[in-house]
């Protein structure tokens, strides 16, 4: 292990910033915004979405729900509720959105906005777009069986969404903008006929450089979304588990 | 923030599954398998300009359990020199944080694909000898390997014979373990069959138990392995999965894994069988010496410690064994029949 450690350079994984679960509960005010903040960031899309298809919410009420539904996560202090032993965050959250919308149906109240709370922009009509399948394949709007499903995928496209932009912005710092632009034509604009050639000729750089800017956007991308998923997971356990999860690890 | 298609989520997902060998000796050539605990890809060793199998986690870290369970893998493999056991090479963290190890790449097949190409009794008795050896071997040096399945053994081009797979290894002595090599956990794993109930289609799976963590295949995994009873394991559990191998090479069925009964070629490889999967351990065979002794003095054509012979059986034994000399001696005395009897006339 010392050999390899030695020559492979173990360090070299990104050290972890605290998690959000540690940090929601800390007094100091700041780092309890902060946390959930990165919170809101990673889970404000696929609770919204839910709350769309699952509650049947029109556009106006799930917005408000979904602002009243972070609101209450830090009032009620509900976080300090989780164990990451017994449960993922995400099926936690889930079931704290079901639960937090039965209520407000219960109590016949129009729930109240985020306010002061939140300070994490919502673009709701970016979300509403998504959903009104000019760029989701209707097909993949879930049935009321696959809704737990349909979450867990809103969450890793989140997730991995916040991880491009972080890769974008490392790109930008580092000057290799056209490493991400690569990166973007190539991984996410989803067209399966484009090629290593293609995107040389294009560039006009060696086939190799094209290789080697993927290798490097796909491995900065890799731990920048693991680095964002551990700063929401409780617990190491949880995040080999949710990692597995996120990659499709399991099901490959 | 950026939409991502399903189709992008898929191809992130692909290419973040990728190791990182930048800074290593290694070059990637292509995905090998999956297993429980993460990837295994062919690779080339630069430096010394040969292919080697990769075995890589999924998940960056190595205070994990699984990062634990791949160096105690490559721990137990390096102190096991064996012919029959597939040797490492390398161990390390990869510049993305994920515990590797390097070792031999097996070509060949899997043994539950190589048999159906062996179809004398005798050539898979002695195929399934070579595994006993290693198994064997592995036991003298205090290592159980509590995941003995046909997935997990490799047939080579010239029949040399691999034990994979150490991941579940459990070391039986103190002397035996070190710090690098890590604790040994009384966790196991359990790796249950899919419908199929072929071995090759296994898929890993935790169990809790009173005792602790069950690990195995069920199939090919022993009754106090299925109970978790970690603490009382010893050899005859690696028996005990050497007779559902037995069974699975000459029947195709691994143990009590249909409802209908296997169809031995023999009611003395039954006997050994039987003995090996005993449900008792003190039932089963001693040692993998004591059955692999049992299935050599099948093939010489003696008795069987497992099966106590009539006079019947004794005698068929007898006559298959020494049928060209006793056809020969009848084929003699015939003809000195036929020559008194000629002569009379």
């Amino acid at each position: 292990m010392k050999q390899g450690d030695e020559q492979q350079g173990g360090d070299r994984f990104p050290p972890t910033r605290r998690s959000v679960i540690e940090a929601v509960r800390s007094i100091d005010a700041e780092e309890r915004e902060r946390a959930l903040e990165a919170l809101c960031a990673a889970y404000w899309k696929p609770v919204y979405k839910y709350v769309r298809l699952r509650w049947n919410r029109p556009a106006d009420d799930a917005q408000d729900l979904t602002q009243g539904f972070f609101a209450e996560l830090l009032e009620r202090e509900l976080l300090d509720k989780f164990d990451a032993t017994k449960s993922r965050l995400r099926t936690y959250l889930r079931l704290c959105v079901d639960s937090f919308v039965m209520n407000q149906d219960k109590a016949g109240c129009r729930v109240k906005r985020g306010g002061n709370v939140l300070h994490v922009a919502l673009d709701f009509s970016t979300a509403e777009g998504e959903l009104s399948g000019a760029v989701m394949d209707p097909a993949s709007i879930p049935s009321p069986e696959s809704l737990e499903e349909f979450f867990e995928k809103e969450w890793v496209r989140s997730l991995f969404s916040l991880a491009v932009e972080d890769l974008q912005k490392l790109c930008e710092e580092r000057e290799r903008n056209r490493t991400f632009r690569i990166f973007e034509a190539y991984d996410l604009e989803g067209n399966e006929k484009i090629s290593y050639d293609q995107l040389a000729a294009e560039y006009g750089i060696p086939v190799t450089d094209v290789t080697n800017a993927l290798a490097w956007a796909r491995r900065e991308f890799r731990k920048l979304a693991l680095d964002r998923l551990r700063e929401l997971c409780g617990s190491e356990e949880e995040f080999q588990r949710e990692a597995r999860a996120a990659f499709g690890w399991d099901a490959k | 923030m950026k939409f991502l298609s399903d189709n992008a989520l898929e191809r992130l997902r692909d290419g973040a599954e990728l190791p990182d060998l930048s800074g290593t000796r290694y070059r990637l050539l292509e995905r090998v398998a999956r297993g429980g605990m993460g990837v295994v890809y062919a690779a080339e060793d630069e430096k010394l300009q040969r292919r080697v199998a990769l075995k890589v986690l999924d998940v960056p870290g190595t205070e994990s359990d699984l990062a634990n369970r791949l160096l105690r893998e490559a721990c137990v493999l390096a102190r096991l020199e064996h012919p029959g056991i597939v040797p490492v090479h390398d161990v390390g963290t990869l510049a993305d944080g994920r515990v590797f190890y390097t070792m031999k790449f097996v070509e060949g097949q899997r043994l539950d694909q190589h048999i159906q190409s062996v179809n004398s009794v005798p050539d898979r008795l002695r195929l399934f000898l070579r595994i006993c050896d290693a198994v064997g071997f592995a036991h003298a040096r205090g290592v159980l390997h509590r995941d003995l399945k046909p997935a997990n053994i490799m047939v080579g081009p010239f029949g040399e014979v691999l034990v994979m797979d150490w991941g579940l290894a459990k070391l039986l002595r103190a002397e035996t373990s070190n710090a690098a090599c890590g604790t040994d956990s009384d966790a196991t794993v359990l790796e249950q069959p899919r419908q199929s109930g072929h071995s090759n289609d296994s898929k890993e799976v935790s169990v809790v138990t009173g005792h602790g963590t069950v690990m195995g295949t069920p199939g090919y995994m022993s009754p106090e392995q299925a109970r978790g009873d970690v603490e009382h394991l010893d050899a005859r559990s690696d028996i005990y999965s050497l007779g559902s191998l037995f069974q699975f090479m000459l029947t195709g069925q691994p143990e009590k894994a249909s409802a209908s009964a296997p169809r031995f070629p023999d009611k003395s490889l039954e006997a050994i069988c039987a003995k090996a999967t005993a449900t008792i351990p003190a039932e089963r065979y001693p040692s993998v010496q004591e059955l692999a002794l049992d299935v050599s003095r099948y093939l010489d054509g003696l008795a069987v410690g497992a099966h106590p012979e009539t006079f019947l059986e004794k005698t068929a034994r007898f006559y298959r064994r020494y049928r060209f000399f006793i056809l020969l001696i009848a084929a003699y005395l015939a003809m000195r029949v036929l020559i008194l009897v000629f002569m009379r006339r």
